[in-house]
């Protein structure tokens, strides 16, 4: 076994290349379990702690956008001044494991691994983000809903490196809210992001857990933006924001499996939808913002 | 908190003095069992079934010796002495022959020079098993059609109660059906151990974290066929236990294969593999018919308790036996019928764990109390208190209730803690109900609040002597103390230094190493060491006491009798001699062994009568839950407590067995469950094995009740399982008392709280 400390974009990419059946490390909080529980064996291994262009992150005022590093850790998107611009990555960051796995675990590697428990994907999905991919040879874009194709599977080719993300400046509300059956340090049961775009008036909401990739509720999207004004401050009374959970748990897919139940999984969604959908009403006014 | 403004001798009984361990452990210093380490040693490792029941066809391990690496490959054909082990019944093989019966059942062993090299010998080893049905349903195991998975049968044991008037009808009837679900121990320092042989392959010491190196001393050598001189175990660092050590789970695989290679072998088990390498509790269905008057006095109790045993017998009959005579709880009664089954299926064994049977009891006779309130339009205090058990009155067994029983204490205690602070306008999500995951605010959240109290029984039963021994050596001021009882994390190490303290007047207190160069202390489990070898640490001190007076009594004309300890020095009560210890044991050893044996019990008749339990330990538990009823999720908030725990030897240690109790409790309440489909286990590990999280504990308010227990040494009762037992029901009536839901299993679900 053959470890490669990369300290470069360039020399993670030329390692790749000459060792494509390598596996990136970056926090190494999903390859290391894999590792352990003995369903991987390692061969080679390119590390990209050490690779700073991963870590970085800027915000673009221009296009008005955030490119995140693939390698920037959550306990960094959790925080001020990251959380201020993105609201929802900072709360869905604030929901992933423990302290200890928060300061290693990455973005990255939520997509490298590709789960549609991953707490990462739904606000990607929600903000229609781009990820970034390089090989050697060549670099590419790739919308984050034609990045994910099923459970653990991904767009990526093995001599793509994930670079980095984009995700737009928003105003409106961001809201992340996820279920597990356990107060802290949880595997995502059902969970769900939403999105307001003032300026556009969209609300977009993606869920978790609840099928084989993350999934927009597109349907539910539109039947929101035919029946409310989503423009600036919108209000939502409950009537409806449970119509709109209530439509969009129509949406996802949800299996029985030993964490929970696919009918508490659907019911979960529309139950989060309708309040995520709630917490956006009048947003701003009454200045409840999460820090 | 003590008022007394006498200052006590650091160290001594009633202090919070500190573990010897304790520093070690927080800085990482402490050698778990886990750490040993041998110079030439090899690794050894279990190949296991993937059927819960299946043929074993064949077995051909030629491609495993073939690895470079691989020293030794056993299976069943290799074991000298008996071919099967068990603590009660020796029904489970040292590994499987002819058939499995459970998912996970030792098939094979390797030792290599390498967990790797061994992990690729496993793969190696080509078993051919003929898949056969599995039994996984503990009702029909009592189909009377149902062919035997075991020679033994499938009804491990039966136990009927029947007592008074059976016939019996109340004004007030309430019927329930509970069910309980399968708990782990989860202990956090896994399964190991090291085995090294002796130079001329006679014999084996095992350096393991067990609960009883005695008992797995017996067991070992005789599926080895040595003598129990020949087979020598001192206890490795133990990281937890709650009863999942009680069994046999590496320790013959361990020793075969160090008689086997003639070197040592070093074994242990992942987190995945440990939930196949120990038992688990027992999952149980009880139905329940309480019989009452209108004013809610409790008149007779029917009861049928069924306990999934799974593959092997383990300690089923001994854990059916407390479920049985538990079930009416702390309350009196006066007429019973119970009927109760351990049956055996294709599950993962089940066995101890802490509250062994009375946690499942617990949870439907106190699921009934509150059914029975609430028919009889009583609150949850009054019915319980107005049927609080007192010392003297009988259980349904017959057997009279000796010892102090401050039940009506208990749970007035409890309610007179402080409940906490109502919620604020805009909590923190994190406090509320799904913690992290920010699904609540304020007004998606309900407050309940919920009951449960629980009468345990102490030390071993039926007839049983579980004695322990301990030794005690003064020589210079200095005790040197000596006993097998093996320390889990309970703190006995640091007990035992206190009594000797306490009890001889010196300041250092040596421990030798726990082993089997003693005599047996007995299992460490039913709340029964600090009774037991405290007990012997206690006599041992106090027969070296006598000796010492006796030598300065000599020395200075005087009657030994007028001689007492105070502080560090001997005194006479009558004069005005003082001595220190340290100076009066200059120059001399005296060096005693105790044995403390309990009054002896005896079996249950065919009808369940019997004096078949040594002494009881009472409890109150109040939960308030805070419940986001639309998601079903749950936080617990607060637990108070008051327990009768005769004395409090060390508020700290006493503390923490307390809380920790709680939390196990609260893990069977809301979320630890192994879940089985067709006999496999879906979730073996700590990933999906939920445990409660810091922020899943809730604040704890405790008041200790201290009514010595004239029939205990030290006048302390056993305090480890009784918080872990009532808790469970009071978080589950309170999650009720906020839904309205029936919850009749453990844990709760989200889902069925949401469609329950
Ligand atoms: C105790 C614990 C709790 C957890 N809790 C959560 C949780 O609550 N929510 C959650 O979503 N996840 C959780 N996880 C999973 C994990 O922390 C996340 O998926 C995390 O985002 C993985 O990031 P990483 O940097 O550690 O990835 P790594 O383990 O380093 O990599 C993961 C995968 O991505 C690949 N990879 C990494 N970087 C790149 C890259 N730049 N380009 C291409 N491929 C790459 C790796 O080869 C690997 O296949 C938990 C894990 C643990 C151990």
């Amino acid at each position: 076994m053959t470890v490669i400390n990369a300290r470069s974009v360039d020399e993670a990419l030329t390692a790749l290349r000459d060792h494509p059946r390598a596996r990136l490390l970056q926090g190494g909080t999903d390859l290391m379990v894999e590792v352990n529980l003995q369903r991987t064996s390692v061969q080679d291994v390119i590390a990209l702690r050490q690779v700073s262009e991963l870590r970085r992150w800027h915000v673009d005022e221009q296009s008005r956008a955030v490119r995140i590093g693939a390698g920037v850790p959550y306990a960094e998107l959790e925080r001020n001044p990251l959380a201020l611009h993105l609201p929802a990555l900072a709360q869905a960051a604030r929901t992933v494991g423990s302290p200890q796995i928060r300061a290693a675990g990455s973005l990255g590697g939520n997509l490298g691994t590709c789960s549609p428990a991953g707490d990462g994907l739904p606000v990607l999905s929600a903000m229609d983000a781009v990820v970034h991919l390089r090989s050697a040879t060549d670099s590419r874009d790739v919308s984050i809903h034609d990045f994910m194709l099923g459970v653990k599977r991904s767009a990526r080719r093995p001599d793509e490196l994930i670079v980095a993300v984009t995700l737009p400046l928003l105003d409106g509300f961001q809201g992340y809210a996820k279920v597990g059956t356990r107060n802290a340090m949880v595997i995502s049961v059902a969970s769900a992001c939403l999105i307001h775009d003032a300026s556009e008036g969209s609300i977009r909401l993606a869920y978790g857990a609840v099928a084989p990739t993350v999934v927009r509720a597109r349907n539910a999207e539109r039947w929101l933006a035919a029946n409310a004004p989503l423009r600036g401050r919108p209000v939502f009374d409950r009537a409806l924001a449970s119509e709109f959970g209530r439509r969009a748990a129509e949406e996802c897919a949800p299996i029985d499996d030993h964490r929970s139940t696919a009918r508490y999984r659907r019911h979960a969604v529309a139950v989060l939808a309708e309040r995520l959908l709630l917490q956006a009403s009048g947003y701003g006014a009454s200045r409840e913002h999460t820090t | 908190m003590s008022t007394s403004t006498t200052t006590r001798r650091r160290g001594v009984l009633g202090t919070s003095a500190l573990r010897p361990d304790g520093l070690p452990k927080v800085q990482g210093r402490f050698a778990f069992s886990s750490d040993a380490w041998a110079d030439n040693m090899l690794w050894g490792a279990t190949l296991r079934s993937p059927h819960p029941h299946a043929r074993i066809v064949s077995i051909d391990t030629s491609g495993a010796l073939a690895i470079n690496g691989v020293s030794a490959v056993i299976t069943a054909d290799d074991v000298p002495g008996q071919l099967t082990y068990g603590l009660i019944s020796n029904d489970q093989p040292v590994f499987a022959r002819d058939v499995v019966r459970f998912a996970g059942e030792p098939v094979a062993a390797v030792a290599a020079d390498h967990p790797e090299t061994a992990r690729r010998a496993l793969a190696a080893i080509t078993v051919v098993y003929e898949v056969l049905p599995a039994l996984t349903r503990a009702e029909e195991a009592l189909d009377t059609g149902t062919t035997p998975i075991h020679p033994d049968g499938n009804v491990i044991r039966r136990q009927r109660i029947v007592r008074g008037d059976q016939s019996f009808a109340g004004d007030v009837v309430v019927e329930g059906t509970y069910d309980i679900g399968m708990q782990d121990q989860a202990f956090l320092g896994l399964e190991a151990a090291l085995a090294l042989p002796d130079d001329d392959g006679s014999g084996v010491e095992l350096f393991v974290a067990t609960q009883w190196l005695h008992e797995d001393q017996k067991q070992i050598a005789a599926c080895l066929g040595l003598p129990l001189d020949k087979v020598r175990l001192t206890l490795g660092g133990v990281g937890g236990a709650f009863g999942g050590r009680e069994d046999i789970s590496l320790q013959v695989h361990c020793c075969l294969l160090a008689l086997a290679t003639g070197r040592p072998i070093k074994m242990q088990y992942g987190r995945e593999e440990s939930f196949f390498g120990h038992i688990h509790r027992h999952p149980a269905t009880i139905w329940m018919r309480h019989h009452a008057d209108r004013d809610g006095t409790l008149r007779r109790v029917e009861a049928r308790v069924l306990m999934d045993g799974g593959a092997y017998a383990s300690t089923s009959s001994a854990v059916l036996i407390n479920a049985v005579t538990h079930v009416q709880g702390p309350y009196r009664c006066e007429n019973a019928t119970v009927d109760g089954y351990a049956v055996r299926t294709n599950n993962p064994p089940c066995g101890a764990m802490r509250g062994f049977g009375v946690v499942q009891a617990c949870f439907a006779h106190e699921s009934q109390m509150d059914k029975l309130a609430a028919a009889c339009g009583l609150d949850p205090v009054t019915i319980r208190l107005k049927n609080a058990m007192r010392t003297g009155d009988r259980l349904i067994t017959g057997q009279v209730v000796e010892s102090v029983a401050p039940v009506e204490r208990c749970i007035r205690e409890t309610a007179a803690l402080p409940l906490p602070p109502e919620l604020s306008e805009h909590p923190d999500a994190l406090q509320l109900p799904g913690g992290s995951g920010r699904t609540a605010r304020r007004n998606n959240v309900t407050r309940g609040i919920g009951w449960g109290v629980s009468i345990k029984n102490l030390m071993y039963s039926e007839g049983f002597d579980d004695y322990a021994t301990a030794r005690c050596r003064l020589a210079n001021g200095v005790a040197t103390l000596q006993f097998a009882t093996a320390e889990v994390g309970q703190g006995f190490v640091v007990l035992a230094q206190q009594i000797a303290r306490s009890v001889l007047g010196v300041d250092t207190v040596l421990l030798e190493p726990i082993s089997t160069a003693i005599g047996s202390a007995g299992s460490t489990s039913a709340s029964r060491q600090t009774w037991m070898s405290g007990g012997a640490v206690d006599g041992a001190c106090r027969l070296v006491r006598e000796r010492l007076f006796e030598q300065v009594a000599r020395e200075h004309h005087i009657d030994p009798l007028r001689l007492t300890i105070d502080g560090i020095d001997v005194i006479d009560s009558a004069g005005d001699l003082r001595v220190s210890v340290e100076d009066a044991s200059r120059g001399l050893v005296i060096d005693e062994t105790f044995e403390h044996h309990h009054r002896a019990t005896e079996e249950l008749d065919e009808n369940g009568q019997g004096n078949c339990h040594v002494a009881f330990a009472f409890v109150a538990h109040r939960a308030v839950v805070d419940v986001d009823t639309e998601l079903g999720l749950v936080k617990v908030v607060q637990i108070a407590t008051a327990q009768d725990v005769g004395r409090v030897l060390n508020p700290l240690a006493a503390l923490g067995q307390v809380e920790g109790g709680i939390a196990q409790g609260l893990g069977l309440a809301v979320m630890e469950e192994i879940v089985l489909v067709d006999g496999k286990m879906r979730n073996p590990s700590f990933t999906d094995y939920l445990l409660p999280t810091a922020l899943d504990a809730p604040e704890v308010v405790v008041s200790m009740i201290e009514e010595p227990e004239p029939q205990a040494p030290l006048g302390a009762k056993g305090i480890g399982e009784p918080p872990c037992i009532s808790v469970t029901p009071a978080i589950v009536a309170a999650i009720r008392a906020a839904t309205g839901k029936d919850l009749a299993r453990v844990p709760v679900r989200p889902q069925d709280i949401v469609f329950g």
